[in-house]
């Protein structure tokens, strides 16, 4: 059959990137699959069914089940936070004003240093002993100075810590894209609103906050990507400790695949995190869909 | 009555977006401000609890700095980072600016689709790949080698990279090329001499982009990479100043911030491009 030159050429130049990205994501997303079934180990050689053995001895596991509960209620409150928080910070940083320009580079900065560096940083805010959080509770009377909170050593408050520096992590990143969704509204709808008597609040819930749907959705879509697989800032502040009271599925996969050297138990535990992946992929098609119908 | 009501309202409001904003800047960039404190602080002030941690109880030191430069590998773990950063920029640009032209003006209907499935590989995350990925590197022979991560970097980058080229060329007219290929161009021709050039804003915007995901990459890096002479900073600075259970907290701040605010600058300048990236068409 002869192609249009022009298709062969299409062919040619996207081919490289194609090939590429089925031998870096697609071979590995499939092996992921048939780890998960296998009895993959490091050095081991061969490969052998076996069936949902792995999905079973991870399932029985009180450390994974604590896992997965934890990516969810990690990732829930993380979304709800910044959600809430980048609607407000949107909305103060819209109009033109002197200086917008440094109070955006100051509050872009969680998202734009490398996370690594960031959580480190709050390890350090968050030392046991020479907190500088727990000196400003303590010279505020918040809290007593041999009682002060131990961020990352109690497990409730180990918690609390990696969702907020989670949230303090993604608060920018939903920021501007709200932001891009505030300034794409046209000027004159919440003005004529305002004529018509409708006060600041009643403009926003009404006539802003639904025309800016589709890009909290966007926001939310993204946000939840990047919380639910993230193990960068568990790994930093806690190690999941303690007692796995912080550990969430990609840090349980990192330390038993890796580390425990069993992979095959490790891509089960990563499995995981594909069904909501794959919610997420859909929720986002539609999303892209709308947008062209539009 | 309502007339009157107007303006102290919104003095009000506008009182109140300054509360917000002040609130938010503190917030989000005190703990950068706390390395730079932190850096220039002895550590006997530092480990002094009595002391007021906002003030400088005893002078400014530079002892911190001199550790991280004289006696740790900092400066190669950045020179590590740049080098993979280059390599990775150059990878990512050879796959992702023929795959986005190919994808916006040859491949007809087919185009649109093939976009949308290369950015939902963007959206399978390294945590779900690094398992498998590790094995096929120790396959290869390359663990512990700086070329394991500039291999699987562009896993990240190229997706992304072809998308936000893809909204780059639909903006650029057929007809250039088209009287270029009058002119007995061939398409290829046309596409190199005519379209790259004038797309030179959007390909620095891919370079950049590439780069600092390179910077702030960690499990790949952390995975694959287990000498200290081979991390790069985003792995290197967290996990190899940290001898035990001792942290040099004063070299350790000073790292984070000399590596965060040059790529924080960076990526600042070129926002607005990234943004247009990820809100997927949502927004006009």
């Amino acid at each position: 059959m002869a192609l249009r030159s022009s298709t062969r050429l299409g062919v040619a130049m996207f081919a490289p990137a194609l090939i590429y990205i089925a031998a870096v994501v697609g071979l590995p997303l499939c092996l992921a699959f048939l780890y998960s079934v296998g009895d993959v180990r490091v050095g081991s050689v061969g490969y052998h069914f076996v069936g949902l053995d792995n999905f079973r001895s991870v399932l029985r596991s009180p450390t994974f089940r604590r896992s997965l509960a934890n990516s969810f209620v990690f990732t829930i409150v993380t979304q709800l936070i910044v959600i809430v928080c980048a609607n407000l910070l949107a909305l103060a940083l819209r109009d033109r004003f002197r200086g917008r320009g440094f109070v955006r580079f100051l509050v872009l900065l969680p998202w734009v240093a490398p996370i690594s560096l960031g959580a480190i940083g709050w390890k350090w805010l968050l030392d046991s002993i020479y907190s500088v959080v727990n000196w400003v509770l303590v010279h505020l009377h918040l809290v007593r100075p041999f009682d002060a909170p131990m961020w990352l050593g109690e497990p409730r408050l180990a918690m609390a810590s990696v969702i907020l520096v989670h949230a303090w992590r993604m608060l920018p990143f939903s920021t501007v894209i709200l932001l891009a969704g505030l300034t794409s509204i046209p000027k004159d709808i919440p003005e004529a609103a305002a004529v018509d008597g409708a006060g600041f609040w009643r403009s926003y819930f009404r006539i802003v906050l639904p025309m800016m749907t589709p890009i909290i959705n966007v926001a939310v879509l993204f946000g939840v990507i990047f919380t639910f697989t993230d193990m960068t800032v568990v790994y930093i502040l806690t190690r999941g400790g303690p007692y796995d009271s912080t550990q969430v599925l990609p840090s349980l996969a990192f330390f038993t695949g890796i580390l425990g050297s069993d992979l095959s138990e490790g891509a089960a535990i990563s499995v995981f995190l594909v069904p909501i992946l794959a919610v997420i992929a859909i929720l986002m098609l539609r999303v892209a869909q709308k947008a062209e119908v539009v | 009555m309502p007339a009157e009501r107007g303006p102290r309202r919104s003095r009000l409001t506008r009182a109140g977006r300054w509360v917000v904003l002040v609130g938010f800047a503190v917030a989000l960039a005190f703990p950068f401000l706390w390395m730079l404190v932190t850096s220039f602080k002895r550590t006997s002030d530092l480990y002094n609890t009595a002391n007021d941690p906002f003030l400088f109880n005893e002078p400014p030191t530079l002892a911190h700095l001199k550790l991280l430069f004289g006696e740790t590998l900092f400066l190669r773990w950045l020179a590590n980072t740049t080098a993979v950063g280059i390599l990775v920029v150059v990878l990512t640009l050879a796959l992702a600016v023929p795959a986005a032209y190919a994808l916006t003006r040859l491949t007809g209907r087919w185009g649109p689709r093939l976009g949308i499935g290369i950015f939902l590989t963007y959206l399978i995350p390294p945590t779900l790949l690094f398992i498998p990925l590790s094995r096929l590197v120790a396959r290869l022979g390359l663990q512990d080698s700086l070329w394991s991560i500039i291999l699987v970097y562009p896993s990240f980058t190229v997706p992304f990279s072809i998308w936000l080229l893809m909204g780059f060329f639909k903006s650029i007219p057929r007809e250039l090329e088209e009287a270029g290929m009058v002119d007995g161009l061939t398409r290829f021709q046309a596409f190199l001499r005519l379209v790259v050039p004038i797309s030179v804003s959007g390909i620095l915007t891919v370079v950049i982009f590439t780069f600092t995901l390179v910077t702030q990459e960690f499990v790949y890096a952390l995975t694959f990479i287990s000498s200290e002479a081979h991390q790069t900073v985003g792995v290197g600075v967290p996990i190899y100043l940290v001898r035990g259970d001792v942290y040099y907290w004063g070299s350790l701040m000073a790292a984070c911030l000399i590596t965060s605010v040059p790529i924080a600058i960076l990526y600042n300048v070129f926002l607005d491009r990234f943004i247009a990236g990820f809100t997927v068409g949502a927004v006009k």
